[in-house]
């Protein structure tokens, strides 16, 4: 579903050149749940937004669902993120002034689905997430991890073939945090691709397959028996915690 | 372009920005307002004094006589200069003259009808008087050719004479006495500008036989065709040289002959009018320019303030048109609605204004005393300058948006 081939990306800083990601080969199939890890500036998030579309790479090539992701225009752009990826990010990222339903309702707009029919399916998705009475509320009223839920419910409401989800747990606290984990399992459950960019071994070890890179370099995938390992381990260290 | 959703979209938005909203449109609504109070009060100043001037015809001149300070072909001064009937026939001959009319006014003239009488000036006059002082006819005619000519007894009366002598009753075709002799009434006047109407018209000719037997003149009226300054110096100079030939004075002697050239007066103050004109104007673009400073200032903070949401919507799917299109929707649709009202208080204060000077002015309103009138704007200007300003507040609007939609999602998000 997803093959990267010799990814290279490098930002301009000024007259300096910060090399970031320096060959990525990977590939990722339909119904996985991978997460990516590695310390900061290993490139775990330049690469997700590579694969989310919102950023462009520099050398190699990215196919998504056989499609060829290069050089496109930024309209073109919208349409595919808006058909094929759903985003989590760290901080929300909710629009302050609209309410959660309209928060949610928000990527069918843009999808021509009109406005009653598109609020109806809102709160079908509030409701999955339980947060039916919160649909009025704004932002501002609701705790970070109501607010993740609100995200999750407007990234799935495309039904994208991807959730993209860069720190998801950063800005919540341990119990809230395995809450949005089991969503997004039960997410990966109904056969959606899940991917989710973290520093938290407890977190990395709930998925089914990590990717850990280094200096932008995919430095070992751990799966089958060694995340077995690897979960044993964190789960440990969990429990004595 | 017209998409229900859209509009619903951009109306949730501006409910929900309040602030941002009201500051975009007031700077519009003021910009339109102050230009509009502007343009009405100089309009409603040179209404004003061209009222004023109207009083009289504008290119109006008074020749009266006195006597030479400048010793001329062996003759002394101190001469008293008198017209007569042919200085009317010289003058109306000189090129440039429109009009003219030779006048004799008879002070305290005895007016008597049945058991009411007053007395009252009488100006003796030809036809052509109604033309330069504007007179205005209540009832009846004013004086013709025709009773010049067969010298009829006939006089106009002023309103407050025909109202002494003749309270409700009809006065025309009526014969009133003047110094004992009937005279038929043929019309009624009121003069322009004045509240009093106590003076009495009679034909020159009539006059001059009944009551003072020769064909003396106190002095002539008369209009001039003149576009310029030069052009109405220039008639005023040969007249007074066909004066000065006839009664022998020196043309440069202002004693002998007076004359009052109301035309170069009233050029005189357009200029002035036309210089405040222009004053007004270039204050009010000052008005539009800083209300569309104002307006740009406020897009390109709005943009600003929004590039995380252009992130975030375009992160779930947004094309940059769309995002364009939100924001420049938004401010049009806010600087049209902000422009009108200031269009419409602007104009609602002068009418206002206006109202309640006409209002206090009283039932028989006195230009003389108002130099203010009629404090509006022209229409088409006022629309022209909210259009504007909507343009620009649209131009404003698109750079930075245009901007903003192109610059990548994760750049936008990162904003913080």
């Amino acid at each position: 579903m997803i093959r990267l081939n010799n990814i290279h990306k490098s930002y301009e800083m000024g007259s300096n050149s910060l090399h970031v990601l320096k060959g990525i080969d990977l590939n990722i199939e339909q119904g996985d749940f991978v997460s990516i890890m590695g310390s900061s500036g290993s490139g775990k998030s330049t690469l997700l937004n590579i694969l989310g579309m919102l950023d462009n790479y520099d050398k190699g090539t990215y196919h998504l669902s056989g499609n060829l992701i290069a050089n496109m225009s930024e309209k073109k752009a919208a349409k595919y993120r808006n058909d094929m990826v759903g985003f989590v990010f760290q901080s929300f990222n909710l629009i302050s002034f609209k309410n959660a339903m309209e928060n949610v309702a928000l990527p069918l707009y843009y999808k021509g689905v009109p406005r009653k029919k598109r609020n109806l399916i809102a709160m079908e998705y509030l409701e999955k997430l339980g947060l039916k009475e919160w649909a009025n509320h704004m932002p501002s009223e609701m705790s970070g991890g109501q607010k993740q839920r609100v995200a999750i419910a407007r990234a799935l409401i495309s039904q994208p073939k991807i959730i993209l989800a860069d720190e998801p747990t950063g800005a919540l606290d341990t119990a809230t945090s395995y809450e949005v984990m089991e969503i997004l399992k039960d997410i990966n459950a109904a056969g959606i691709t899940v991917i989710i960019v973290t520093h938290e071994h407890d977190i990395a070890a709930m998925t089914r397959q990590i990717i850990r890179l280094k200096d932008g370099r995919i430095h070992e995938i751990i799966r089958n028996g060694e995340l077995k390992q690897f979960q044993k381990n964190y789960m440990k260290e969990l429990e004595t915690a | 372009m017209f998409d229900i959703d859209k509009w619903q979209e951009i109306l949730a938005t501006i409910k929900k920005n309040k602030m941002r909203t009201f500051l975009t449109g007031f700077s519009v609504a003021w910009g339109i307002f102050m230009l509009m109070i502007l343009l009405g009060s100089g309009n409603g100043l040179s209404n004003g004094v061209a009222a004023n001037f109207m009083n009289d015809a504008v290119n109006a001149m008074w020749i009266w006589t006195g006597e030479t300070k400048i010793p001329y072909q062996g003759m002394k001064t101190g001469r008293p200069i008198q017209f007569h009937n042919e200085d009317q026939e010289i003058v109306q001959k000189v090129a440039g003259v429109g009009v003219s009319s030779g006048r004799y006014f008879m002070g305290n003239t005895r007016y008597s009808y049945n058991k009411e009488s007053g007395d009252y000036t009488t100006i003796t006059c030809h036809p052509e008087l109604k033309d330069v002082e504007n007179l205005i006819l209540e009832e009846g005619r004013f004086i013709n050719k025709i009773d010049i000519l067969q010298n009829r007894k006939v006089v106009v009366l002023g309103a407050d004479i025909k109202k002494a002598l003749f309270k409700d009753s009809t006065a025309l075709g009526e014969y009133v006495n003047v110094n004992n002799v009937p005279f038929k009434v043929i019309g009624i006047s009121t003069e322009p500008g004045s509240t009093r109407n106590r003076n009495a018209y009679m034909p020159v000719s009539t006059a001059q036989m009944i009551f003072m037997g020769s064909n003396r003149l106190h002095n002539l009226a008369l209009t001039i065709d003149a576009k310029t300054l030069d052009e109405s110096r220039a008639i005023e100079e040969q007249i007074r040289n066909v004066l000065a030939k006839k009664h022998k004075f020196d043309p440069a002697d202002e004693s002998a002959v007076g004359l009052y050239n109301k035309l170069e007066n009233y050029i005189q103050t357009m200029k002035i009018f036309q210089a405040i004109k222009i004053f007004i104007w270039i204050i009010g673009i000052g008005t539009l320019i800083a209300g569309i400073v104002g307006v740009s200032n406020i897009m390109l903070i709005v943009v600003k303030e929004r590039t995380k949401e252009i992130g975030i919507r375009k992160a779930i799917g947004a094309s940059p048109s769309s995002v364009i299109g939100l924001i420049l929707l938004e401010s049009i649709m806010i600087t049209t609605i902000a422009g009108y009202i200031g269009l419409v208080l602007g104009t609602g204060l002068m009418e206002m204004i206006n109202y309640f000077m006409v209002q206090s002015a009283g039932p028989t309103p006195d230009p003389q005393g108002t130099i203010f009138m009629n404090p509006t704007v022209d229409f088409n200007i006022a629309v022209s300058a909210t259009l504007l300003l909507i343009v620009a507040g649209a131009i404003a609007g698109y750079i930075p948006a245009k901007r903003a939609a192109s610059i990548k999602p994760i750049v936008a998000l990162r904003d913080e």
